[in-house]
């Protein structure tokens, strides 16, 4: 395999905003242990829709802490809807690159913002433009881990 | 360089210093291409003859059964394609473990695409062949049945000797990939009815580069590299004098030391998996704890991902392997540890440390705290321990 850039070592071996948010404004988990990872994400969000705090638990590889604790940040001080924009993309722009066969723990990491915003929306009765209900597990269709 | 805890054994063995000795001649003075006439070729010839009878002994083979190769890979390859090629006309069916090494299962996969039958052989929770089941899926037109004699990933040890009878009971040959186990443990193919065994020589502290393949006198073999008279005209291509050489000191040195280092590296193995397993709490012993290779350590630790104990294990200097999908670059981890029965989740969290004669009691407790820690922070960030530790709160309260 490729090797990690000196950014994904960072953030897995410096994880940002790893833990839980008790009575989070909403929570996602996505992902499957039969496929190696499993990414959840607390929000805590203020009245003006901002997000005031975020942690992340991350069962998985390096990539997929890594992808975790990036998300985390790049959203922390956001709004929801700027968050809504968070590309897998961007994340692993900002870690300086992924080897090929982790594209897909980036994915996972998107996807676990979208679901805690999904429940977030969920739980206040909102309906945000742009927001799609959370996958079950991606891997099936992206990457083809057979569940 | 810096510092390091080497315990992937099992991957690779530095080569030791006296079997580079050996070999540097034949780089330099000894260079001779053997097949020539001159006197210096006939020199050099004869030294190779030698390392045929020192790796022969050893096996109890006579030296006009090994048959040198690039390595174990080529090994397998070759023994399952030749004798598939060479007794077509009997059967057309091959059995083979499910927990075999991929150069053993993707040439297996390989003749099936040509018109093979392939029954890959369950093992039980251990990973040891049930002879029951091996001798019910015997058939008339079964030619080959290759099982391994030690197990790369789980270190678990087969009854080789009984699966030998039991093939020649039957009529079909027995081949078995013991690139794990020479060295490690003693190997006598006239008694344990073996008719072809795979070897490498890296594995042993010999160079990488060398293998080598016994083939049973008055067995057919078809060949795998056509080109040239090497080998009684079965594998082509010029000689590897000085992988050879290194390889028979490395076999003779092995064979020497074998059942003092058995002994010793046996009793480090069990403290170190006795240390794991008190210690770190939802960790699994993976594969026999008796029939075993000496250096095998493996582990599943519930909750935590391999590649991640990898990594973090790594930075402290330690280096060991995972049976995690994670670390192959494929989707799903390890099929020996599947074929074992482990639930894919565990399997993912599985780490192997395979020790060598150089490892201590020191480097193992080091090992073992360091990796305390490591699993103590890695389950603090996983979702799955999170879920876990509540629902246990759920049953107690």
């Amino acid at each position: 395999m490729e090797p990690y850039s000196e950014k994904v070592m960072d953030h897995f071996s410096n994880p940002r905003n790893v833990g839980e948010i008790q009575d989070a404004s909403g929570v996602g988990t996505v992902g499957n242990a039969k496929c190696g990872d499993i990414m959840r994400i607390y929000l805590d969000v203020d009245d003006n829709q901002v997000i005031r705090d975020v942690k992340f638990k991350t069962f998985g590889c390096g990539a997929a802490i890594a992808t975790s604790s990036m998300a985390t940040e790049m959203i922390k001080g956001k709004t929801i809807e700027e968050a809504l924009k968070l590309t897998n993309k961007a994340v692993m722009e900002a870690l300086d690159g992924l080897p090929p066969v982790k594209v897909h723990c980036s994915l996972l990491a998107e996807e676990a913002v979208h679901a805690a915003i999904w429940d977030y929306a969920q739980k206040h009765h909102l309906a945000i433009e742009g927001l799609r209900p959370p996958k079950a597990d991606i891997h099936e269709e992206e990457t083809g881990c057979p569940v | 360089m810096e510092s390091f805890i080497y315990m992937d054994h099992a991957a690779t063995v530095p080569t030791r210093p006296e079997v580079v000795e050996k070999m540097l001649p034949c780089f330099t003075e000894q260079f001779a291409n053997i097949s020539s006439t001159y006197t210096i070729a006939q020199r050099d010839k004869a030294t190779v003859q030698k390392a045929r009878e020192t790796i022969a002994e050893v096996l109890n083979a006579s030296a006009d059964e090994i048959y040198f190769t690039s390595g174990g890979s080529e090994a397998d390859n070759w023994a399952l394609k030749g004798v598939a090629e060479s007794y077509a006309a009997k059967g057309r069916h091959v059995i083979v473990s499910a927990i075999e090494h991929h150069a053993v299962l993707h040439t297996a996969e390989y003749l099936e695409k040509h018109g093979y039958e392939v029954t890959y052989l369950p093992v039980d929770e251990n990973g040891i062949v049930r002879m029951e089941e091996l001798k019910n899926s015997i058939r008339p037109d079964t030619i080959l049945i290759s099982v391994m004699f030690a197990n790369n990933e789980i270190g678990t040890i087969q009854p080789i000797e009984e699966i030998g009878k039991l093939a020649h009971e039957h009529g079909v040959l027995f081949h078995t990939d013991a690139v794990q186990a020479f060295g490690q443990v003693p190997i006598d193919v006239r008694q344990m009815h073996i008719d072809l065994l795979s070897a490498s020589g890296h594995k042993l502290a010999g160079p990488k580069g060398i293998g080598l393949l016994y083939v049973r006198k008055g067995i057919r073999l078809a060949n795998l590299i056509h080109g040239g008279g090497q080998e009684r005209g079965r594998r082509a291509g010029t000689e590897n004098v000085p992988g050879i050489v290194g390889f028979a000191e490395a076999v003779r040195l092995a064979a020497e030391t074998m059942g003092e280092r058995a002994e010793r590296m046996s009793e480090l193995r069990d403290y170190f998996m006795d240390r794991l397993l008190a210690e770190i709490p939802y960790v699994r012993a993976n594969g026999d704890r008796k029939r075993r290779l000496p250096g095998n350590v493996n582990v599943s630790i519930q909750f935590v991902e391999g590649e991640s104990l990898l990594i973090m294990l790594d930075r402290k200097g330690v280096c060991a392997s995972s049976g995690s999908a994670c670390t192959s670059g494929s989707l799903d981890p390890s099929h020996v540890l599947l074929a074992i029965g482990l639930p894919h989740e565990i399997a993912h969290g599985s780490l192997r440390f395979s020790l060598g004669e150089d490892n201590t009691k020191e480097q193992v407790d080091f090992v073992v705290d360091s990796l305390k820690e490591i699993v103590q922070r890695l389950r603090s960030m996983s979702p799955l321990y999170e879920d876990f530790i509540s629902e246990q709160k759920k049953a107690n309260a």
